[in-house]
């Protein structure tokens, strides 16, 4: 019917480019756990992407790959990252103060 | 973040210009290319007989081109060794999960083992199939991970590598041992290859499973002592 | 425009977004991230191409080839962010150093 392939084009298309904005969006943003967030988002538009092109295995794929997994493995990076950071600036700050203290 | 950009703002100018090109150059190749072609799915259906399961993917992943998805395996286990020679594991802190994610973790890992076991299983004839399976069982071996358990000091030696091998190893026998009967690297005979193929996606499933889990640890996981 | 190639478009499109982050930001968890948008732009565009099939059930092969892209991605992210800890834990920063061009 007309109807419903005019409806599957106009699902196509905002699919498409949601997900063209989300890509865009997760690599622009300014804040590291967003650009994350947004990614783990991007791989399950892509999951109903692969739905949509009759591809059911890569959509298992994706939804547990990719947008799971890797999602987890760079949320734990991330998270090592500013561990990492937060302990550099705490000896920083401690080396600071005993400076002071002998200064003064 | 734009503090964190590299280069100038010409050569940014020029970047945006070749890439523009790119795109154009792109899209046009990918449109001009015909709007209908069986490419090599013909082949496919007429072999499909013979290949021991019904799910075409499967057949190909499997049979039609086993050769990459035994290297794939092997691709798998060779990020696990780089991650490994990196480091061992940060010290673990000692804090226990939340009421959230402990009633999580108890009532979703049985299942997602159970999960994982019928995706194994329905590869044959349906969607699914070792990958698929394994990265079901990696979810599961994350969710445990960040439950806060770590596996026991005399498994993570020698029975780890073990388990971490057998995907890739099962895969490599099957090969051998049909080169010894007479055929070629993984040229499974007609009546065995579908229980062939179930034997090869349940190595595969393990050792997927901790590979995945364990690129999640990030290191290399301390050895006990031996008994 | 069919299904197919409007999928392939969006496709070129993820590519080349992902090339021109991973040229332009330093940060490599940045970088990190526009490769795998570029991989699956790739993979978007392979698995459009193949359903240009004649019947009803589109080409396996490109659906083979994609399943094991993503997994050799995974593996590759795992190392890569491997890689940027060590980086991070020998350097100090999980960025390049900033140099204007001469």
């Amino acid at each position: 019917m007309e109807a419903v392939t005019l409806l599957q084009s106009v699902f196509d298309t905002v699919l498409g480019l949601a997900l063209l904005w989300l890509a865009w969006r997760a690599l622009a943003s300014p804040d590291l756990f967003r650009a994350i967030v947004l990614f783990i988002a991007f791989g399950l538009l892509m999951a109903l992407a692969w739905v949509r092109l009759d591809a059911p295995d890569i959509a298992l794929a994706e939804a547990a790959i990719g947008a799971g997994l890797t999602g987890a493995l760079l949320l734990a990076a991330l998270a090592r990252l500013e561990s990492r950071n937060e302990t550099k600036m705490l000896h920083k700050n401690d080396n600071e103060s005993e400076a002071h203290d002998q200064g003064c | 973040m734009i503090r964190g950009v590299d280069k100038q703002t010409p050569f940014r100018w020029l970047l945006m210009v070749f890439l523009s090109f790119l795109t154009v150059g792109l899209g046009y190749a990918v449109l001009s290319l015909p709007a209908q072609t069986p490419g090599l799915s013909d082949y496919v259906a007429e072999n499909i007989e013979n290949s021991g399961v019904s799910n075409p993917v499967t057949a190909v992943l499997l049979n039609f081109r086993g050769y990459d998805t035994l290297l794939e395996i092997g691709v798998l286990l060779l990020a696990l060794l780089g991650v490994w020679s990196l480091g061992g594991i940060t010290k673990q802190r000692e804090s226990s999960p939340g009421p959230v994610l402990d009633m999580l973790s108890r009532m979703l890992v049985p299942l997602l083992i159970l999960v994982a076991g019928y995706l194994l299983w329905i590869g044959a004839h349906a969607p699914g199939g070792a990958f698929q399976a394994g990265a079901v069982l990696g979810a599961a071996g994350v969710l445990l991970l960040l439950a806060g358990w770590r596996p026991g000091a005399r498994f993570s030696g020698l029975p780890l590598r073990i388990t971490l091998v057998t995907g890739l190893g099962m895969f490599v026998a099957v090969g051998i041992v049909l080169i010894l009967v007479g055929r070629r690297l993984l040229e499974y005979l007609p009546p065995f290859a579908g229980a062939l193929i179930l034997l090869i996606e349940a190595a595969a499933t393990l050792s997927i499973g901790i590979t995945l889990a364990a690129l999640f640890l990030g290191g290399r996981p301390e050895v006990g002592p031996r008994r | 425009m069919s299904t197919v190639f409007l999928y392939a478009l969006v496709g070129v499109g993820l590519f080349i977004l992902g090339l021109y982050a991973l040229i332009v930001y330093t940060h490599l968890l940045r970088k990190i991230l526009a490769i795998n948008v570029m991989g699956s732009g790739v993979f978007l565009i392979l698995v459009a191409l193949a359903g240009r099939t004649p019947g009803e059930s589109p080409d396996p092969v490109p659906h083979a080839m994609v399943i094991t892209g993503i997994v050799v991605a995974i593996s590759a992210t795992a190392l890569a962010l491997a890689l940027m800890l060590r980086v991070q834990a020998e350097t100090g920063r999980a960025e390049l150093p900033e140099d204007p061009l001469e």
